[in-house]
């Protein structure tokens, strides 16, 4: 049909890395939301005030920006630091740790958003049953609070596991040998731009579309038991 | 921190921000003529008109943008008739494919916020007016789409900033934006830190101007509705 040159099983090896890079950035990026919903929730105003440079300033960056900025840096920091240490010479960080790392912080910023919007979601009377039966802070938000956190965020997580499967195109910039930047070579080799890019486009959606399906088999499992609003 | 650098270079930075800030205005008017279109097509019942709209979405937001960029930038020269053809002297430059490839996209995602609005339009409402005897497009021009906008507003100033950061990418195509410059600079002068710092501080800076922008222009267009106060 569409001659791809012998380039199909590097576009599809690209394919896996884009995989892998989400993956990575998204444990990454639920772990710093958790964290930084739970922070901008907190008593003390340090962790909220934190949470809120935090969001603020990667929510208002280009992502592109990030992962530049994360790159260049980490090197330039842990070069520094091996300087000190004695280390002669230039510490590079590898694009796929500095992709991770930078994806890993625009989606945390974003997620911080949704599961705060999750956790003041859980009606503050089951905190409260929670308190009376005698169960402490930690216990309430392990076993009360997060499984219901849990099933409300899922939606907005979901839309931003889309937007992070993007945004991996960004680290091709960068050197990392996922889908983009195996389509570049290989359009370096056959000189056929179109079919490649278009080859790649359609893997981004076939990704795309493989993920929302799992998505809207995870909300309905995670919905098990409620009853739907109606319609 | 040095300071001294990004001093220097600042007038620069501040260049490179009014290509940026060329490109999202040019790419979101265009946007948002493609976007009104394709949103009436993909609400209406008739299937052929419903459909194509629905692959154009479809396809541009399902694509990462860096995708879209190198398809017009790169892919199209592997055409020769195109190349051959008088549009070839738009198409082969960086600044025209950069503005077709954002265009495209934003319009795809406006499309989708505009239709948002359009179902949300109260059902009496649009019934209100058939029952006064207005024909469909009357219907749309006097009730559903100024409400639709004013419904779909705040999304759109999201779209906006999405786009605003989007631009950036037109670095990758040779483009002297506000990141294009940055990079450039770091290439010479070897200190990221400080220029990607100063790149940084100016995209948050036009991100903080635009979402005043829409907060003034939310509570004017929403003031007959009075003071929502929850």
């Amino acid at each position: 049909m569409v001659d791809f040159h012998g380039f199909a099983d590097q576009l599809l090896l690209g394919a896996l890395t884009t995989l892998r890079l989400a993956l990575g950035a998204l444990v990454v990026g639920l772990g710093l939301g958790l964290i930084g919903a739970v922070a901008k929730l907190a008593a003390s105003p340090l962790p909220r005030w934190i949470a809120d440079i935090y969001t603020t300033v990667v929510r208002g960056l280009p992502e592109l920006l990030v992962v530049l900025i994360v790159y260049f840096g980490a090197s330039g920091l842990l070069t520094a630091v091996a300087g000190s240490l004695g280390h002669e010479g230039f510490v590079e960080v590898g694009p796929y740790a500095a992709g991770v790392a930078a994806l890993g912080l625009t989606f945390g910023a974003y997620a911080t958003e949704v599961f705060r919007g999750a956790i003041l979601a859980v009606p503050q009377g089951q905190r409260e049953a929670a308190q009376s039966l005698g169960m402490g802070r930690w216990l309430t938000f392990r076993r009360v609070v997060l499984p219901q956190v849990w099933r409300i965020a899922l939606p907005g997580l979901g839309n931003l596991f889309l937007v992070l499967l993007k945004d991996t195109s960004l680290v091709s910039v960068i050197g990392l040998e996922e889908l983009m930047r195996k389509s570049a070579i290989a359009v370096g080799f056959t000189k056929e731009p179109f079919t490649f890019y278009l080859a790649a486009a359609f893997l981004y959606l076939a990704m795309t579309i493989v993920t929302t399906a799992i998505l809207r088999r995870a909300e309905r499992a995670a919905a098990r038991g409620m009853r739907e609003a109606p319609a | 921190m040095n300071l001294e650098v990004i001093l220097a270079n600042m007038p620069k930075l501040l260049g490179g921000a009014v290509l940026t800030v060329e490109l999202v205005i040019l790419a979101l008017a265009i946007g948002m003529v493609l976007a009104l279109p394709a949103a009436l097509m993909r609400v209406s019942r008739r299937t052929w008109l419903a459909w194509p709209a629905h692959a154009y979405i479809f396809f541009f937001r399902g694509t990462p943008l860096l995708v879209q960029i190198f398809l017009v930038y790169y892919g199209l020269s592997q055409f020769g008739w195109l190349r051959d053809s008088a549009l070839w002297t738009i198409l082969r430059e960086p600044y025209w494919c950069a503005i077709i490839a954002f265009s495209l996209n934003t319009g795809a995602y406006t499309a989708e916020i505009l239709r948002g609005g359009i179902q949300a339009v109260p059902v009496g409402e649009v019934e209100a007016a058939r029952a006064l005897g207005m024909s469909t497009a009357l219907v749309y021009r006097h009730v559903v789409l100024p409400r639709a906008f004013r419904i779909a507003l705040p999304a759109y100033g999201n779209e906006v900033i999405l786009m605003l950061k989007g631009s950036a990418l037109a670095s990758t195509i040779t483009l002297l934006d506000l990141t294009g410059m940055a990079r450039t600079i770091i290439a010479r002068t070897y200190m990221p830190v400080e220029i990607f710092f100063a790149a940084g501080v100016i995209y948050m800076a036009m991100t903080y101007v635009i979402v005043r922008a829409f907060a003034i222009a939310e509570r004017r267009l929403n003031r007959h509705i009075g003071n929502l106060r929850a």
